[in-house]
């Protein structure tokens, strides 16, 4: 073998390193926030603003005065409850990208009770079947993926993002159609009655008590029950799973009849206690934005009501900067962006590290 | 003096804070056939798998004829003439057996199937292998399959071999012509390396022995002048008995009478073709065959998680009336005290989950206790406690992740658990999988405990020489049908070898 070996160690090489404290760990997780910010920060720069009364401005905006803490809560809590309503099925490595359409469908379902059923039921009787109707739709709208995908092994991704189509074209045809508020120019639903609206505490409609409740009840659900560990377990390996006796097609099915469940339930908040009426856009990208908060979280429900907050803090302020600095509101979106980029890049460096090379061999050049 | 082939010197690789190798020298010679022993996560692989360019080495030298290098990958590897053989072929199955000896190389002109056809026949002569250069990888056996892999070493120019475990699919007649082989690429120069950690083998074929423990290289011999036991010794660093006890059970009990089992897989093929057997509390049953021959649909038949036809009855403790498991859902067997742990190739596919914590995997099988839905997840965690202190499980607790634990303690842990809820019928199968011999030994010990207990154990093995030791009688299963049931204690492993492979299938028996 004559083979002339000029090659050097190659510059750059990613090892793998020692499991980090979660101490550290958490320290990266924090620091990719702030450079996010950063990033954010040169880009509101390149836009020809100060940073610094930008990020001000959301806080105002957002945080500062009752009005808009209630308007910021009022984006919150339905993040918070689509996240929450996704992380069993994410848990179970089931891709619920049709919370959208599930929160639409849980939405329908109370929208029906509000126009035409109101006055027939008493008011915690008409709240509380509202919120079981639409829980129920919401299930079973998140049934039909899981079901298709437990028999023939669909791909659940596709299928729960074209369900979240179908559902708001089932609005538009509502709209234009069977409900149509006959009075009005344009088609729209009405509005809701007075006695089919949820009834405030300390300023918010009640279903952010809802959503708390939730908060706990995903929590030991998912940490303490049978039914979490199964999920858990289905989500790591669907062979063991079968290996020890558990019902596969079962725990899919009934964990996103659960996941469809609590997306119902918010579309029941949204109508109910925000608009007060049904539209194809009442889900409002909730239950995409539900993903990233999930994601962030690493599917802790604590974590979850942080993200949520500082999400709907985002949204809401970047609406104040564009009334005061002119910026568009899709800059929080960018920056929304940003801040999952940085997070999700942190935990390449929490796993990894670099190691630059130390020596060259065999001939300096 | 000749430089060696390849020389090591101080090689150091560490993964996190698991060290693999720590400053490992050694010398690969031409003409020579190196057995690299060690047990299981002794490092031997991740060593070859610095030569062979696919992991980057943290410290240490490689000169190769004398010249120091650098290898950064595969294909450095290829140009030093380095060829490995991996445990997974690296062949694409579409192709032909001389498609797969060009891919990936840089050569101008086209691709001419015949000119290469023809000095693959070359080699096949000059070294006596057989194989047709026109087959599909498909269509080839394993060990047809292993065979494409050297020859296409050899026509990229190997000069020195790299084999890992490459007896582990093969039967014992194949071994030998596997063996043949190598000794005649030994006498036209080449350096050969066996990764391995069966002893006979090592004795067999290598001319030195270099031995691994725990990363560091402790010991380097001439295998004229060693001995099994000494080899043993220097690998597991004290000395071990070789015997496997085996009790004679006085009067057996029927525990599962299967018959006429017949399975066909998603192919329309017949993987099980009208079994028939019993096995009897107080014994062990050992079911032999090549891999892939129906052992794991017949064993996963029985519990439920294959569709079977046929009947699978199952006799209850204390005289109650024999039940049909064939239908019952795989929850349902469970209940019954049939017991199912599969080792797969990776080892956590089932059974274990590899990023939950021992206490965790401890309640696969006794989560769904109790009428309450929540999980009682206290008797799991003591449960792990107890496995960790009587099968001597290596870990920092039983709240670590398993994955992060190594080959052999995981094997401890699933069997550890299966037999913690004291089946009536305990089927393992693999379960010593790329174990060593220490920790092989404790789970034969376990097999045998639940034997006397009065369980009925089958034993799924792909050691000969294991199942000849322990099982009271051995299955063999050869195509998915029964080519023979043998008494342990009359039997050689060259029976069990014949009658692996006396059903169609590999048509060539002679060695």
């Amino acid at each position: 073998m004559t083979y002339e070996n000029v090659k050097k160690e190659p510059l750059i090489r990613v090892a793998k390193r020692p499991e980090l404290s979660s101490k550290k760990a958490m320290l990266i997780r924090f620091s990719s926030v702030l450079v996010a910010l950063m990033i954010g920060g040169i880009l509101i720069l390149a836009l020809g603003y100060n940073p610094v009364s930008v990020y001000a401005g959301i806080v105002e905006g957002s945080l500062m005065t009752p009005t808009a803490l209630k308007a910021t809560a009022k984006i919150a809590v339905p993040l918070l409850g689509a996240a929450l309503a996704i992380a069993p099925a994410f848990k179970m490595k089931f891709w619920n990208c049709g919370a959208e359409g599930q929160i639409t469908i849980g939405a329908i379902a109370s929208t029906y009770f509000a126009l035409y059923q109101v006055d027939n039921l008493p008011t915690p009787i008409f709240f509380a079947v509202t919120f079981v109707v639409s829980a129920i739709f919401g299930g079973l709208w998140g049934l039909i993926p899981a079901f298709f995908k437990a028999r023939w092994g669909t791909n659940e991704t596709l299928f729960t993002l074209m369900l979240n189509y179908i559902a708001i074209g089932f609005v538009k045809y509502l709209r234009i159609g069977p409900w149509m508020d006959k009075g009005q120019m344009f088609p729209k639903i009405p509005m809701f009655s007075k006695s089919a609206r949820l009834p405030d505490v300390l300023g918010v409609h009640i279903g952010w008590i809802i959503v708390l409740v939730l908060v706990i009840f995903i929590y030991v659900y998912m940490t303490r029950t049978k039914h979490g560990y199964e999920i858990a377990v289905v989500g790591e390996s669907i062979s063991t799973a079968r290996y020890s006796g558990m019902n596969v097609s079962k725990i899919i099915m009934r964990t996103m009849f659960l996941s469809g469940a609590i997306a119902g339930i918010v579309g029941w908040m949204l109508v109910l206690g925000t608009n007060y009426t049904l539209s194809d856009t009442t889900a409002n990208g909730y239950g995409f934005t539900a993903i990233v908060v999930a994601w962030l979280a690493k599917l802790n429900p604590f974590v979850m009501v942080l993200i949520s907050v500082f999400l709907a803090v985002l949204q809401k302020g970047s609406n104040t900067i564009q009334t005061n600095f002119g910026i568009p509101a899709s800059a929080s979106e960018v920056l929304t962006g940003l801040i999952l980029l940085c997070m999700l890049g942190s935990e390449f460096f929490i796993n990894y590290r670099f190691v630059f090379r130390k020596k060259t061999v065999g001939g300096d050049d | 003096m000749e430089a060696a082939a390849i020389q090591l010197k101080n090689l150091t690789k560490t993964f996190g804070s698991v060290v693999a190798n720590d400053k490992v020298s050694l010398e690969i010679r031409h003409g020579e056939i190196l057995a690299l022993l060690g047990e299981n996560g002794s490092g031997k692989t991740t060593l070859m798998n610095m030569l062979s360019g696919i992991y980057y080495p943290d410290g240490g030298e490689i000169f190769v004829n004398g010249k120091e290098v650098i290898i950064d990958s595969p294909r450095d590897a290829f140009d030093l003439g380095i060829g490995m053989i991996h445990q997974h072929f690296k062949l694409v199955d579409v192709l032909t057996a001389a498609e797969n000896m060009v891919l990936g190389i840089k050569e101008k002109g086209r691709l001419n199937t015949k000119v290469i056809g023809e000095k693959m026949r070359e080699i096949c002569e000059q070294y006596g292998f057989n194989v047709d250069p026109d087959k599909k990888i498909y269509d080839m056996s394993v060990s047809e399959k292993q065979t494409v892999e050297i020859v296409k070493m050899l026509y990229r120019g190997a000069e020195t071999l790299i084999l890992d475990e490459p007896t582990a699919v093969l039967t014992p007649q194949e071994t030998e012509k596997l063996f043949a082989v190598l000794r005649n690429m030994k006498k036209d120069g080449k350096a050969i390396v066996i990764i391995t950690h069966k002893l006979n083998e090592v004795m067999e074929l290598s001319d030195r022995v270099a031995v691994l423990r725990k990363g560091i290289h402790v010991g380097d011999l001439v295998t004229a002048e060693t001995n099994p036991q000494e080899l043993t010794n220097l690998m597991v660093g004290h000395s071990v008995t070789l015997n496997i006890e085996r009790t004679l059970c006085e009067k057996p009990v029927k525990k599962l009478e299967v018959r006429c089992l017949c399975c066909t897989n998603d192919d329309g093929v017949k993987v099980l073709d009208n079994i028939n057997f019993d096995a009897f509390g107080g014994e062990v049953l050992g079911i032999a065959g090549i891999s892939g021959c129906g052992q794991k649909e017949l064993l996963e038949g029985i519990a439920g998680l294959q569709k079977v036809t046929g009947s699978i009855i199952f006799y209850p403790e204390d005289g109650k009336q024999p039940e049909e498991l064939n239908g019952k859902s795989p929850m349902e067997i469970i209940k019954r005290g049939v017991s199912l742990s599969f080792v797969p190739e990776d080892r956590l596919g089932m059974g274990l989950i590899g990023n939950m914590d021992l206490a965790d995997n401890m309640m696969l099988r006794s989560y769904n206790k109790g009428k309450s839905p929540f999980a009682d997840r206290k008797t799991p965690a003591e449960l792990a406690e107890k496995v960790v202190e009587e099968l001597e499980v290596v870990t920092p607790g039983i709240d670590v992740p398993v994955r992060n634990l190594s080959g052999g303690n995981v094997q401890k842990i699933l069997v550890g658990r299966e037999i913690a809820s004291e089946p009536s019928v305990l089927m393992s199968a693999y379960a010593v999988r790329g174990l060593d011999i220490n920790t092989s030994y404790t789970i034969y010990n376990l097999m045998n405990e639940q034997k006397n207990r009065g369980a009925a154990v089958i034993y799924v093995g792909e050691d000969l020489d294991v199942l000849v030791e322990l099982c009271d009688r051995i299955l063999v299963l050869c195509d998915g049908k029964v080519s023979g049931i043998l008494d342990g204690r009359n039997t050689t492993k060259e029976e069990v070898g014949l009658l692996m492979t006396s059903l169609g299938g590999e048509k060539e028996v002679s060695a």
